[in-house]
């Protein structure tokens, strides 16, 4: 019996558009080239590139007019932007594609969205956009939403077809990292919603514009969707002005070079992206297995995470193991068998901003070409277990803060890249991870000017990078997610933000030890002022690292939060008394709180992901930037670098001595090292090393029996637990090596804590009339 | 492009020029790397046997002398075990599970709270070098990190004979 879904009726499609003039549909077309690609192994079939064969420097030429216009049409629209985010960090990118949504060549930015527009290309072909709403040239289609693979709700893509001869050709995409997006609190990557129906307005690739013009009902509707529809407006108008100047590039390529050079051009640089991958594999690592994995805390049992279901107070664990298996024909498998479920928070990631995302870290070590597109996709094999964190079958899933665990999740493939590079001589590209790149300062209220405000520093963008096996990292240097960091001028920030700063230092001790050590984050101190009905909150690690050391060297620091209020500053700034300045040295023995009021209410913790809570002006805010982790024994660090380091306050005294045996002396704040009393010192510690430790097998004997007795906090349990749930895989590894009863488990329904998604859940591919892509293995 | 030697040697040290180190992270890479750096490394060792793979600052794979079997060395010389085993098993530890420990290594607050992660300071027997940290939550399984596929990368990739293995 056939059975109509009443649902499914009156999608209102039109007839068959022919936009390719081919007789065939977008999905058609779509279908062909990945079964060619599936079935020969490259990109579209291309066994042979014969454009770039035949005609290899007009090949280059056609290639470098592309991408120059694309970083061009980048440099020049970012300067219509008004948010510090876009016009002074530069996070925005315009990418190109080809007619089925393949990314030909992207420009300068956070090219993590090379894949999320395609994404939603790719959602337009499979759901017959074409038949309704229809694509015709001088459309524009907007979208940012999470559920088809954009990264997080503040990232908005404008989306332009390009036509040649009424004859679709290809797609640019613009996308820009708007301040706010109305989400339950203000900021571009907010906590305090543990749902998709709080992350903020969601946009579905929605046509938004006709005949280069965006329609009124979108503009008056968006605008009034977020808190900030200044910065809001001008961005769009950045992608606009964007992707109408790369549309026109492409026109003028093609009149210059032929439409038949230009579509060949579309197709190959993918599968010559593709080639190219392989062969940086081949020459810069090595064949075989790496496992890593990283953490991230997720504590939200603590009374400063207001949400607003019940079911999301709990402390939990992201786990992210990877095993990268790489080939002998140099292409690899990233394989995150293992992972822990998604979550009630904003921290989950669709597979594409995990499969796409990953490049913005390539491009920084394996890749760092201008050849990013989607031919480095295509040589990567992804195993992403659907339910995951990293792959939700929810559609509930909040995801406006995916990067906190994307980029821990990516520091373990920078590990495992990095003993590939070490084993193989290229030391210059070691590089132990990167930090995880918080606090995030956001909130909002009514600012300086008196107007609905919502704030997002980006200072995160200049965190400490890792240790390399040849030197140490850099200081405040750069993020994970954007290459081309830049921590804004105090200047800038003081006006975007009603908050002064009253220090802008390098945190000592937050770079990860080692022979070399992570690069220092920084920390600003920032006081509330001129502002009403003002709140912040921090999010970034506290409780644990996601970044660990690498061959010896440390973890870098963990993050704390300081904040303070009722502090009396009004009164010591009025009569001139001294106020707290610079940096938060050495929290072990605080300095602060001696410049404000002994009344004053103190919160100095390692609760490091609050929600919006109430500050005055003349309150104060840490905001300290992590930094990275460290590459080898400390014990093997030079002298001079130890002495450098205390004498610049990098490094307290105290572990000077305790984690790099240095014997010193101090005259006036100068230290001073002694190289043969630090060498014998170093020769003991060795022996205390090894006085204090226990042969690893005798250890597993008692962590065994901790095992057996379910002695270990909720969070750690849960988190196991919620991988145990969705891996037998994992579950037979871990009862293997700690050789556990066959009947033992680990339930989440025996941990106490609510365990809403466990078993009920419900993907949108459920939905009526979706199709959903998917773009790596489940 | 190539690089010397004396080149490659200082890379090891951590004293070559920032001008070449720059040149190195810029150009393509030179194809003979690894076996100028094998040498230079065979160099610094006291050892007699062979490296067949370096894999930390203090940790090779060698081809031991006499029975050519591939092991896990120490450069003090201690064995740890096969190659393909995980040398970690065969290593004394030290877990910091304590705010005390953890405060030894970071200031106040900036160190992991326990109850979520441990670091584990993996230490070679005889001379106590640091071979690595790990900072997994309680529990977890001692990571297998590393599982090189040495033959194909000597034969396949860089064509150099691979050594031979009882
Ligand atoms: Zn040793």
């Amino acid at each position: 019996m056939n059975v109509i879904n009443p649902l499914n009726k009156g999608s209102g499609d039109t007839g068959f558009a022919d936009l390719l003039k081919n007789g065939q549909t977008l999905k058609q077309y779509r279908d062909g080239i990945m079964k060619r690609t599936a079935d020969t192994g490259y990109y579209n079939g291309l066994e042979k590139l014969a454009l770039r064969d035949s005609d290899p420097i007009g090949y280059e030429k056609l290639f470098s007019k592309l991408r120059g216009g694309l970083v061009h049409a980048r440099e020049t629209a970012k300067k219509i932007a008004a948010s510090p985010i876009v016009e002074q960090e530069g996070e925005l990118c315009f990418t190109l594609y080809n007619a089925a949504g393949d990314c030909i060549l992207t420009s300068t930015g956070i090219i993590i969205h090379v894949g999320t527009m395609g994404a939603a290309i790719k959602y337009m072909i499979e759901n017959n956009w074409e038949g309704n709403p229809r694509i015709n040239p001088g459309d524009m289609f907007t979208t940012n939403d999470c559920a088809i693979g954009n990264v997080h709700p503040c990232d908005i893509a404008t989306i332009v077809p390009i036509f040649w001869e009424d004859r679709l050709i290809g797609w640019v995409g613009g996308v820009t990292h708007v301040i706010d997006t109305g989400s339950v609190t203000p900021g571009s990557m907010s906590t305090g919603q543990v749902q998709r129906f709080g992350d903020g307005y969601m946009i579905t690739c929605r046509k938004t514009g006709v005949n280069d013009t965006p329609l009124r009902d979108w503009l008056h509707e968006s605008q009034r969707s977020v808190r900030t529809p200044k910065y809001w407006i001008l961005d769009e108008r950045t992608r606009i002005a964007g992707c109408h100047m790369i549309r026109e590039l492409v026109e003028d390529v093609i009149r210059h070079d032929g439409i038949e050079a230009y579509e060949k051009f579309g197709f190959e640089v993918i599968e010559e992206g593709r080639r190219g991958l392989l062969s940086r594999i081949k020459a810069m690592t090595l064949p075989g297995i790496y496992r890593k994995v990283a953490f991230v805390d997720v504590p939200y049992t603590h009374p400063d995470v207001q949400v607003s279901s019940a079911f999301a107070k709990l402390d939990s664990i992201m786990h992210s193991p990877c095993e990268i298996t790489i080939k002998k024909d140099g292409s690899w498998r990233l394989d995150f068998e293992g992972a822990s479920r998604w979550g009630w928070h904003t921290f989950n990631a669709h597979h594409v901003a995990f499969t796409s995302g990953i490049w913005v870290m390539m491009s920084q070590t394996l890749v760092p070409t201008q050849r990013i597109n989607d031919g480095a996709f295509f040589a990567t094999q992804f195993h992403l277990p659907k339910g995951t964190w990293c792959n939700p079958d929810d559609r509930r899933t909040g995801h406006a803060y995916a990067w906190h665990f994307l980029v821990s999740g990516w520091a373990a493939l920078w590990r495992g890249l990095s003993q590939a590079y070490f084993s193989r001589g290229y030391l210059e590209e070691v590089n132990a991870g990167n930090a995880n790149t918080s606090n995030w300062l956001q909130g909002g209220g009514i600012n300086q000017d008196g107007e609905i405000h919502a704030v997002n520093s980006f200072e995160a963008s200049s965190c400490g990078t890792g240790a390399c096996a040849v030197k140490d990292g850099l200081n405040h240097a750069a993020a994970i997610w954007n290459p081309e960091g830049d921590m804004g001028d105090i200047e800038i920030w003081e006006m975007a933000e009603p908050l002064l700063y009253l220090g802008r230092n390098v945190k000592a001790n937050s770079g990860g030890y080692g022979k070399y050590r992570g690069g220092c984050g920084f920390e600003t101190l920032r006081m509330v002022w001129n502002s009403h009905d003002w709140t912040m909150f921090f999010m970034g690690n506290g409780f644990m690292n996601s970044d660990w050391g690498m061959m010896g060297g440390y973890p870098s620091a963990t993050g704390y939060r300081f904040e303070a209020h009722k502090t009396g500053l009004k009164e010591r700034i009025a009569s001139g008394g001294d106020i707290p300045m610079g940096g938060d040295i050495d929290p072990t023995h605080p300095t602060y709180e001696r410049y404000i009021d002994a009344t004053a209410i103190v919160k100095r913790d390692k609760q490091c992901i609050t929600t919006e809570d109430c500050y005055e002006n003349h309150d104060l805010y840490l905001n300290y930037l992590r930094g990275g982790p460290g590459f080898g024994d400390p014990l093997d660090r030079e002298i001079e670098a130890i002495e450098n380091d205390m004498n610049q306050v990098f490094l307290l005294p105290e572990f000077a001595r305790k984690v790099y045996g240095a014997v010193f002396t101090e005259d006036k704040g100068v230290f001073k090292v002694d190289a043969a009393k630090t060498k014998a010192r170093r020769a003991e510690i060795r022996k205390e090393r090894l006085a204090r430790a226990v042969p690893t097998r005798e250890w597993m004997k008692e962590e065994r029996e901790r095992i057996i007795n379910k002695h270990a906090s909720v969070q750690v349990q849960h988190m196991f637990a919620t991988s145990f749930g969705l891996s037998e895989k994992f579950t037979n590894e871990f009862k293997k090596f700690w050789s556990l009863p066959d009947d033992w488990q680990l339930l989440e329904t025996e941990l106490g804590v609510p365990s809403y998604g466990s078993v009920h859940r419900m993907d949108l591919s459920t939905l009526p009339d979706v199709t959903t892509v998917v773009q790596c293995e489940e | 492009m190539s690089y010397t030697n004396e080149q490659v040697s200082h890379l090891i040290e951590g004293t070559l020029d920032w001008e070449t180190v720059f040149r190195m992270l810029s150009m393509p890479k030179d194809h003979t790397r690894f076996e100028q750096y094998r040498d230079a490394l065979q160099t610094k060792v006291t050892f007699k046997d062979r490296i067949v793979l370096p894999l930390s600052p203090h940790m090779y794979i060698v081809q031991t002398v006499n029975a050519k079997k591939w092991v896990v060395k120490c450069d003090c010389g201690h064995e740890f075990c096969d190659y393909r085993e995980n040398w970690k098993l065969h290593a004394v530890i030290y877990v910091r599970d304590t705010e005390e420990a953890m405060t030894e290594v970071y200031p106040k607050l900036m160190a992991p709270d326990v109850s979520w992660q441990v670091y584990r300071e993996y230490y070679c027997p005889t001379c106590g070098v640091m071979h690595d940290v790990e900072a997994p939550t309680p529990w977890y399984p001692v990571i297998h990190d590393f599982e090189p596929d040495i033959e194909t990368f000597y034969k396949d990739w860089i064509g150099l004979p691979v050594p031979e293995r009882a």
